[in-house]
């Protein structure tokens, strides 16, 4: 068995990070400071060293309209200094004191973070304090960064076919929500963005009310707590906290399909995402019946589409599905395949029509559910073994609208799921018109 | 200029620190198992799981003509049916028992990376030492393996990536083992059968090849016991030719693969030093300052964060067992290809006409001591980390000699290795895009 086709890592990539947290044997501590600031404190002593998280609960999804990606420059921007710490100098006093820093940006998350010493702690935390609210910014130092973000979207999506498909594939299942345009922004709006509009959107949402704080590591709640109410505590909130209500998707009516055509692409790929509730709309039965659902039909070499495509009727070289609900507004169902040589996407796209009708009919059997939920609980363990994935689950859940308790009763609940929740999950999230299909073709493909 | 006094501050406390946290978190001991294999153990209590990385020395290197890719292949069959297994058989148990599992098959070192639950570690080391042991290559597994390798081999020959790297190691070490399709072609992919599995099976899988390391909860008496279960099977030797050293081609020279795509693809570098030079440290040192990670590098700073022209670039020393080789990449918009390699080419020869400042040598040496011990945070990452000091021949107490072979560097040293070992105008340049400006 192997994995090494790009679309895949992807997805496992997305599984890794989007997964609901496996059950947790830890003790975590949570309050919130007077200003509002979340925290969260994850010990792992087994190294001396931590992992501090700054998340704000906004991503591109928050954006003004015409300003697609100035989130995610944003994002960048954050490094270039503060009056007390001028360019230059945030990283290079964490990389003096022998840290690893770094950032990223969803459509409902932006998130700073750095890997150092735990005596290191307090240091980063006056940095990351700092530049909450005393960034500044030159059009010196926007327009070159603006320029690296634009090598950064030929670099990860213009130069790669699949990823341009992807892009596509949002763009067509969403119709009205902003998560139908991309992360990163269309180019066209990327080149117009100012220091103006960055300027603009971190007066809007960088504010402590708005922010979460995670550290895991050698650490205890108590140290953690003293030391961000000395440098997150005196931070006020400049505006008021605003109820993040981005535009509806409306109720879907037609089935979409997508096909795009590449000389860069060697080999053909299906693709099928349907439109799910968001893990905070869900009860907990629903949320991990839709995760058992995809790990029945498409979780590793014992789920039916691998049985059925791979293994019996050997048309793909590879089948999978997988759900994530870890957003604010609404999730993915995704369902792959790629053809072996010699078959064909319409073939495919028949035998995995057939699975969803089986499993939309008749939903699962208890032995089915009872060993995919076992394989689960089982996994769970290996998060244990980074603490920065740990920080990742609670930092994901907290700017998402999911309490810290859907995260650590996560075992609890998904034992709570019945076969029959299944067969709802099944029969409420396969339905065509909310669904896009993709194709991925080579250029002379059929 | 308080705030100048606020950072020598932090850089002077950063110094100690290097310093106080070099001591390592925990401590290594060689095993040696009752049937005379020895393994790197750092017992750790806290996580209910054992990870064990182990490799063989003797890659894909070694895969025979025309059988490019023999290794590879080998890499995916390990889990499709062993002993008495079959494929389903086994899957169905590795799922059961939540074990994970996975091979590598570099160009020095076949690898393998093993986790299991502390709890179900009796049969997960029992079916680890079935399936290196005794794969069966099934016919069944073996052609569906095959057409997943045959469909990565054709998207990885897409991949401007791939394509540039590859047609790098082709000008620079012309004719050589490194340079062939180590990961096989969709010909050679498609011409090997069970016979040729078995043989790289037996060339590669021996017991005076091995190295182990293991990290968890687990004693050093019953490591002993899981040596011997799971590799005291294997044959003590093999014979394979050995292959001689590799005769690397310096430039000026550049290859450009033609494509439409808005992105040039740029690797560039030339022959450099192995892992036992003596100078390596110094050089290292040197090229952490030059290409290294992070936001500060000379080569980042005036291409990225200067001037924009791309997300990223870096450059740094390749040691391979045969061959050192120095690399760096970067892609750029097409019109501002030779721009960008332009600048390369200058920073690399300021570089090596002054060397660095003291400022960034004791920068670098503080970022590189104190982040150290970020290697070493998961029970995963130690294992890795253990596994490639061993193969890397360094000794046992590497981990806590090494943070003081970077405290002492000296500039002098540094200035001597970057005119050693830079050689600007001497570039290999392979392109994948449509570059505007080369000459």
């Amino acid at each position: 068995m192997i994995f090494r086709a790009r679309l895949i890592l992807i997805i496992v990539l997305t599984i890794i990070l989007g997964a609901p947290a496996r059950a947790l044997d830890i003790d975590v501590t949570s309050f919130t400071l007077a200003n509002g600031m979340e925290v969260v404190v994850i010990p792992d002593r087994r190294a001396p060293v931590v992992t501090h998280m700054v998340w704000y609960k906004v991503g591109a999804a928050d954006e003004p309209q015409g300003k697609a990606g100035i989130a995610h420059l944003l994002e960048h921007l954050m490094f270039k200094g503060t009056p007390k710490y001028p360019e230059g100098e945030f990283s290079r006093i964490v990389r003096a004191n022998g840290g690893d820093e770094n950032a990223f940006t969803s459509q409902d998350y932006t998130a700073y973070f750095q890997r150092i010493a735990r005596e290191r702690l307090e240091l980063v935390m006056e940095l990351e304090a700092d530049r909450m609210h005393n960034l500044v910014l030159t059009d010196e130092n926007v327009l070159p960064e603006r320029s690296v973000v634009q090598e950064e979207r030929r670099e990860r999506t213009d130069n790669d076919p699949s990823s341009l498909l992807a892009e596509q594939l949002d763009a067509a299942l969403y119709t009205a929500h902003p998560y139908g345009k991309p992360v990163i922004g269309w180019m066209s709006e990327v080149a117009q963005l100012t220091r103006q509009d960055a300027l603009d959107f971190y007066a809007e949402h960088y504010e402590p009310a708005n922010a979460v704080l995670v550290v895991a590591g050698d650490v205890t709640g108590d140290e953690v707590k003293l030391l961000a109410e000395r440098h997150y505590g005196p931070l006020k909130n400049r505006r008021p906290p605003e109820a993040r209500v981005r535009t509806q998707e409306p109720a879907p009516v037609a089935e979409r399909r997508v096909i795009m055509r590449d000389e860069r692409v060697s080999s053909p790929l299906w693709q099928r995402r349907y439109l799910t509730a968001s893990s905070r709309n869900l009860s907990r039965r629903e949320d991990h019946a839709l995760s058992l659902l995809a790990d029945v039909l498409g979780g590793g070499t014992q789920s039916r589409l691998h049985q059925k495509l791979t293994l019996e009727k050997k048309l793909a070289a590879y089948a999978g599905a997988w759900s994530s609900t870890d957003s604010l507004d609404s999730g993915s169902f995704a369902i792959y395949a790629a053809p072996n040589p010699g078959a064909s996407t319409a073939e495919i796209e028949k035998v995995i029509d057939e699975e969803l009708a089986l499993i939309r009919d008749k939903g699962i059997s208890q032995e089915e559910l009872d060993r995919t939920r076992d394989r689960s609980i089982a996994e769970a363990a290996y998060v244990l073994d980074s603490q920065e994935s740990l920080a990742r689950i609670f930092g994901v859940a907290l700017t998402t609208g999911q309490s810290i308790g859907n995260v650590m009763n996560w075992e609890r609940d998904l034992a709570a799921v019945t076969v029959e929740d299944v067969a709802k999950a099944a029969r409420t999230v396969l339905d065509l018109r909310a669904s896009v299909t993709g194709l991925l073709l080579p250029a002379n493909g059929s | 200029m308080s705030m100048l006094s606020v950072t020598r501050a932090i850089a002077a406390a950063a110094v100690l620190l290097a310093s106080a946290i070099s001591a390592q978190a925990f401590a290594i001991q060689e095993v040696k198992s009752p049937g005379g294999i020895t393994a790197w153990l750092v017992q750790e209590k806290a996580v209910p799981l054992i990870a064990m990385n182990f490799s063989f020395k003797g890659g894909s290197v070694y895969d025979p003509q025309g059988k490019e890719g023999v290794s590879e292949f080998l890499t995916g069959m390990l889990d499709e049916g062993a002993g008495d297994l079959s494929s389903k058989e086994f899957q169905q148990q590795r799922d059961a028992l939540a074990f994970r599992m996975s091979f590598d098959s570099g160009r020095d070192f076949f690898e393998g990376s093993f986790q299991t639950l502390t709890r179900n570690r009796a049969k997960s080391f029992e079916l680890l030492k079935l399936a290196i042991n005794a794969p069966r290559f099934d016919a069944e597994p073996l052609e569906r393996v095959r057409q997943q390798f045959i469909l990565s081999v054709q998207n990885e020959n897409q991949d401007p990536q791939t394509i540039a790297f590859r047609n790098w190691m082709k000008e620079a070490l012309p004719g050589d083992a490194y340079a062939r399709d180590l990961n096989g072609t969709v010909e050679t992919m498609a011409a090997i059968g069970a016979d040729d599995l078995n043989a790289a099976h037996r060339r590669i899988f021996t017991r005076d090849k091995l190295q182990v390391a293991v990290v968890g909860d687990i004693d050093a008496v019953e490591l002993g016991t899981v040596l011997d279960q799971v590799f005291g099977g294997l044959p003590v030797s093999s014979s394979r030719e050995a292959v001689a050293a590799a005769k690397p081609v310096m430039g000026p020279k550049t290859v450009v693969f033609e494509r439409e795509m808005p992105q040039s693809v740029i690797v560039f570098g030339h022959e450099s030093i192995t892992r036992d030079d003596p100078d390596f440290i110094p050089a290292f040192v040197m090229s952490e300052i030059l290409g290294g990670g992070g936001f500060s590098s000379r080569l980042t700073t005036e291409i990225r964060e200067k001037r924009g022209l791309t997300y990223g670039v870096g450059m740094g020393l390749s040691p391979a067992e045969r061959v050192g080789l120095y690399v760096g990449s970067l892609q750029t918009s097409n019109d501002k290809a030779g721009e960008a390699l332009a600048l390369v080419r200058e920073v690399m020869a300021k570089m090596a006409n002054e060397g660095p400042t003291q400022a960034e040598l004791d920068e670098a040496k503080t970022y590189l001591t104190g982040s150290y011990a970020l290697r070493f945070s998961s029970n995963s990452a130690i294992a890795n980390q253990l596994l490639g000091l061993q193969q890397q021949d360094l000794g046992i107490d590497y981990v806590e000699r090494r943070n003081s072979l970077i405290e002492a560097v000296t500039l002098d040293q540094v200035k001597a290795q970057a005119k050693r070992l830079l050689h600007p105008d001497r570039l290999i340049v392979s392109v994948v895009g449509k570059p505007v400006g080369l000459n």
